[in-house]
């Protein structure tokens, strides 16, 4: 079957008219990469942007000693909320707004893995982010720090809600972080164009890959500890209250686990961006690509052996520390390799200069300077004393505006022509530059020694007798002159739109494929998609995009108004299926509201409500389904240049699969920092043993065992059985009824324990059956849902998608469940309590 | 030279006046002279690649890389790492031989509680903290209630005062006098003023300061 050929306007309308999105309301139903990433860059400009004037705010109370301006109740929200609209409000929804925009552009795609998971993150993000600050201007901003130490945290030092708008809020936003991640890696893995090999990837993929693997394995830790802290203030249960057996120190691991991962999660996106404009501007390849990968790869694994460099004063060994201490000294040799390759790059190219040289070389200076003060910081005994003062504050701004903010201004004026169409304008970029880059260095330099001289972090003011007025003065006029510098980039970037010149394919000479479209770019991506036979920033997009813009290429024609795209080997990058994309929906938007409900509920404490709302999250996702999967089989399907490969229905390693077993790694992780955190209580937490434990534990364990074993051989029987067989009903209603069995056993062990709320033992056992009970509920769901998608006959003997979801899932179920009742079986052992 | 002279000051970890404080300051001019250096050679490295190029492309990649990129910071950083922890271990308070004074510091919000278990007789001080001068002291420092970083700038670094747990430092001050300290960690809304008052006596004056006796 060949497709007639369209000429390239004819193709284009085609096109448009099954990806773009409509006009009007249509727009909330957007599921297109191309919108959603610029939303999502757009939204965290608008947070950047609230973030500054709290930095304003900060600067101004400490421009002068004894300032009465605003007193230490307001300074706290402003300081907390400073940081934590930064962290995650601007900086990691910004990197995810790029790699939304650009990912599948560099790979060959149309669009992303899971467009509608897309959309349902940025309304998680948008509602999250707007419940953070709606609180500022109600006066109930989060005030703890944006670390959030308990007991500061906690329902004794902060009865308000502002702490549970920190905990709700940030879980909320972090859920749109998590999607992100396992999109970026099964998008980055399977979406390739044909002939892409993972060795032929341009390198701003290879780091997505590896930071969405480090979100994936970091963010989880920050969401258990959220979830605990709130299950302390709501329901009072003691995981961090040392009168009752918890620990602190607990949250303190937790958050860092998360945390000092994040500082790499933000860096790489950016080191990405600076690989990918340094070669160009140097018109040379990139040099030591593969050594870079490695470097990549070595700062992700050393990056989460590094967090209790946050902890070197909280009393742990000092042989301990050493431990950290040299893992934290280590970190700066994959660093090292990344900066002189890319200097070593500019040598053996002819280097041109342009506005994102100008912030590539200000990244430079800032970023080392970060990283030398880092290097001392990882000494423990000059630790100890630069510690929770302005040094450190110093230090975190070097490295995180050097890292992220000077880089990502130069990806701006790198990429801004895809977006707008047009060239910068040039007359204010240049003085804008010079001022971000004087008035950071007069704003935070300074504060290295403001903090040798002992000023400690988030005092909200300060007498004069110490010798900081100076230096805090400069500070605060640096800060301004740093704001002027930005704004004078906002305006240079209106006036691009508004009167850059148009340009041309590919402006700068690049080599991959993002400049082989039409820019601003069509909502499809490519009219065809190429075949790579170079490494894929080594390509010709001048030549190549008018042959692509024809239909010269895979699937150049449009099939049943579907939404197709190519998916590849993971290696390889042969294709192996297409992947038929679902359509324009609103449903992301009404599960995001759904989801706000529920997180509304929780912070007003209407538990009836959120149960309501969850039934509603719950139900709406369900109605997702429909839109996906072939009711019939339709075996390989033309896709161009001689070849067929099946739809991806009829595949059994296709997104979703990679998409669970991606997932499966995240919850894990989450899992295993959840027993991570029973061991430590028991061992580091004061006030153990605790009074009452479980008695005769393992007799409880045996019904919700057996329920566990049963599921998942209910989901394998029905793997193996005829598809519509009555075994095979059979089997999964066997499955669903089991997980109910072990819901029922969970239930009964939970109402053994002893009073979850009188100490962190009864607490922590509470919480690993729960995650275990919530598992089996997800997992009975799954499988009277496959019931109901056999039926519909979304499955066939090709059509196993349903039939491996769900039993990965309950395979999963079953370890995670039997690893948790052994684990409240040891634990009053563990503990030495009586039992 | 301006920023030197800026140094003084009631909180300056650089004007030290005991011997903690002295080898973190003594650590940090060497750490300041060591970076300068780098950031020198890298920024020279860079000013090279625009405009000498071929100072730099006369190594292969892998020269280039594994010299600079590994190499040199391998080296550097194992001095450093190794040197820093050698010093470290002789910071701290240890269990065998002859037993400094203990004293027993309790944050809470928003002060800090001495007690002097060591000196019969002696009275508990809140905010101002009597040391004897020339001797070390094992402070043992906790919180009832939400975690404090106590910190003495002058005199050494710092630790946290954490609800439930028991850290113990030990300081010494050269000579007798005044100092500060501070509360390192935010604490809620009186973190800005949680200050106290170190007061170094001669070891003979000591027992008087604190009301026991002559």
């Amino acid at each position: 079957m060949t497709q007639p050929r369209l000429t390239p306007i004819r193709l284009h309308k085609a096109m448009e008219r099954i990806w773009g999105t409509g006009p009007g309301w249509q727009r909330l139903a957007a599921v297109n990469h191309n919108v959603l990433g610029k939303r999502f860059i757009v939204a965290a400009f608008v947070f950047f942007a609230i973030g500054g004037l709290l930095s304003m705010v900060i600067r101004a109370q400490l421009a002068t000693p004894n300032s009465a301006f605003i007193g230490p109740e307001v300074y706290n929200q402003v300081f907390t909320m400073h940081g934590t609209v930064m962290m995650f409000l601007f900086a990691i929804p910004m990197f995810e707004g790029l790699a939304i925009y650009l990912l599948p552009k560099l790979l060959g795609a149309r669009d992303l893995a899971f467009p509608r998971l897309t959309a349902y993150g940025f309304w998680c993000y948008i509602f999250g982010g707007t419940i953070l600050v709606g609180a500022l201007v109600f006066g109930v901003a989060p005030a703890s720090g944006w670390f959030m130490y308990t007991p500061l945290s906690s329902q004794p030092y902060s009865p308000g809600i502002n702490a549970d708008v920190w905990l709700l809020g940030v879980t909320f936003v972090e859920i749109s972080a998590m999607l992100a991640a396992v999109e970026i890696i099964v998008t980055v893995l399977k979406m390739r164009a044909p002939g892409m090999s993972l060795d032929k990837m341009p390198i701003f993929a290879w780091y997505m890959l590896v930071t969405a693997g480090m979100m994936l394995i970091g963010f989880p830790p920050l969401i258990l500890g959220s979830i605990l802290l709130e299950m302390e203030r709501a329901f009072g249960l003691p995981f961090f209250d040392p009168t009752r057996g918890g620990d602190p120190l607990l949250w303190q691991h937790l958050f860092w686990l998360f945390g000092h991962p994040e500082v790499y999660i933000i860096f790489l996106p950016a080191a990405g961006a600076l690989s990918t404009i340094i070669p160009v501007f140097a018109r040379t390849p990139l040099v030591g690509y593969r050594a870079v990968i490695v470097a990549i790869v070595a700062m992700a694994f050393l990056s989460f052996g590094l967090w209790v460099h946050h902890m070197f004063t909280v009393g742990i060994p000092h042989l301990a520390l050493a431990f950290f201490s040299a893992a934290s000294a280590l970190v700066a040799i994959p660093t090292a390799v990344q900066i002189f390759a890319w200097i070593a790059t500019i040598a053996h190219g002819k280097p041109r200069f342009d506005i994102p040289m100008l912030y590539v070389a200000g990244f430079f200076v800032v970023f080392v300077i970060g990283g030398l003060t880092g290097v001392m910081l990882a000494m423990v005994p000059f630790n100890q004393q630069a510690h929770d003062s302005y040094f450190v504050v110093a230090h975190l701004h070097y490295v995180l505006v050097g890292g992220f903010v000077f880089p990502m201004l130069a990806a701006a004026y790198y990429w801004l022509p895809h977006f707008s169409g047009r060239m910068p304008v040039y007359r204010l970029a240049v003085p804008a530059f010079w001022l971000i880059l004087v008035g950071f260095n007069l704003t935070f330099f300074l504060m290295h020694l403001t903090g040798l001289m002992g000023m400690p972090r988030r005092i909200a003011t300060y007498p004069s007798a110490w010798g900081w007025d100076w230096l805090n003065l400069l500070s605060s006029v640096g800060g301004f002159v740093l704001t002027i510098g930005f704004a004078l980039v906002l305006m240079d970037i209106i006036a691009q739109f508004s009167y850059g010149r148009r340009f041309g394919r590919d402006p700068f000479e690049a080599g991959t494929l993002e400049w082989a479209m039409p820019t601003p770019a069509p909502s499809y991506n490519f009219a065809a998609i190429p075949r790579i036979t170079t490494r894929a920033d080594q390509l010709e997009p001048r030549v190549l995009g008018p042959q692509l813009a024809g239909g010269h290429g895979y699937l150049g024609f449009v099939r049943d108004d579907r939404m197709e795209t190519l998916g590849v080997n993971a290696m390889t990058g042969e294709p192996d299926q297409v992947i038929i994309l679902p359509r324009q929906s609103y449903l992301p938007l009404f599960s995001g509201l759904a989801t706000g409900l529920v997180v509304l509920a929780m912070l007003f404490k209407l538990y009836w409500l959120a149960g309501l709302g969850l039934v509603g999250v719950i139900g709406l996702f369900l109605l997702w389904t429909p839109g996906v999967g072939l009711k019939s089989d339709s075996g390989a399907l033309d896709i161009g240049m001689g070849a067929a490969v099946p739809p991806d229905a009829e595949v059994d390693n296709n997104l979703a699969w990679w998409a669970m077993l991606t997932w499966l790694a995240g919850d894990a992780t989450l899992y295993a920092s959840l027993l991570f955190g029973a061991l430590f209580l028991v061992v580091v937490a004061p006030a153990w043993p605790p009074q009452a434990v479980l008695e005769s534990g393992w007799l409880w364990t045996i019904l919700p065992g057996a329920g566990l074993v049963l599921a998942a051989g209910g989901r394998h029987l029905a793997e193996r059985s005829p598809v519509g067989s009555a075994l095979h009903y059979g089997a999964l209603i066997g499955s669903g009824l089991s997980h109910g069995l072990a819901i029922a056993g969970l239930v009964l062990l939970m109402g053994a324990l002893p009073d979850p709320r009188a100490h962190a033992y009864g607490a922590i056992s509470f919480a690993i059956l729960f995650y275990g009970l919530v598992h089996c509920a997800i997992g009975a769901l799954l499988a009277f849902y496959t019931v109901w998608r056999v039926k519909a006959g979304y499955v066939s003997a090709r059509r196993r998608l349903d039939l491996r979801l769900g039993r990965a899932w309950s395979d999963y179920t079953a370890l995670a469940g039997l690893v948790g009742l052994a684990m409240v079986t040891v634990l009053p052992w563990l503990s030495g309590g009586a039992g | 030279m301006l920023p030197l002279a800026g140094c003084n000051g009631a909180l300056s970890t650089l004007d030290p006046a005991g011997p903690a404080a002295g080898s973190v300051a003594s650590l940090w001019w060497i750490m300041l002279a060591g970076a300068s250096v780098l950031f020198v050679l890298v920024m020279a490295l860079l000013g090279l690649s625009y405009w000498r190029p071929q100072a730099i492309t006369r190594f292969s990649t892998r020269q280039w890389l594994l010299g600079l990129g590994v190499g040199m910071p391998s080296v550097v950083l194992t001095a450093l790492v190794f040197s820093a922890l050698a010093h470290g271990e002789t910071l701290l308070p240890r269990p065998e031989g002859p037993q400094p004074m203990r004293i027993e510091v309790t944050a809470r919000q928003w002060q800090w509680e001495f007690a002097y278990p060591d000196i019969a007789g002696a009275q508990g001080s809140i905010d101002t903290l009597h040391l004897p001068a020339g001797a070390p002291v094992d402070l043992v420092i906790t919180s009832a209630d939400v975690i404090h970083g106590f910190w003495i700038p002058r005199l050494g670094g710092k630790i946290d005062a954490i609800p439930g747990h028991f850290n113990t430092i030990r300081l010494l001050a050269d000579r007798p006098g005044t100092y500060r300290g501070s509360c390192a960690e935010f604490c809620g809304e009186g973190h800005t003023g949680m200050g106290f008052v170190v007061e170094a006596h001669a070891p003979q004056d000591l027992a008087q300061a604190l009301g026991a006796g002559p």
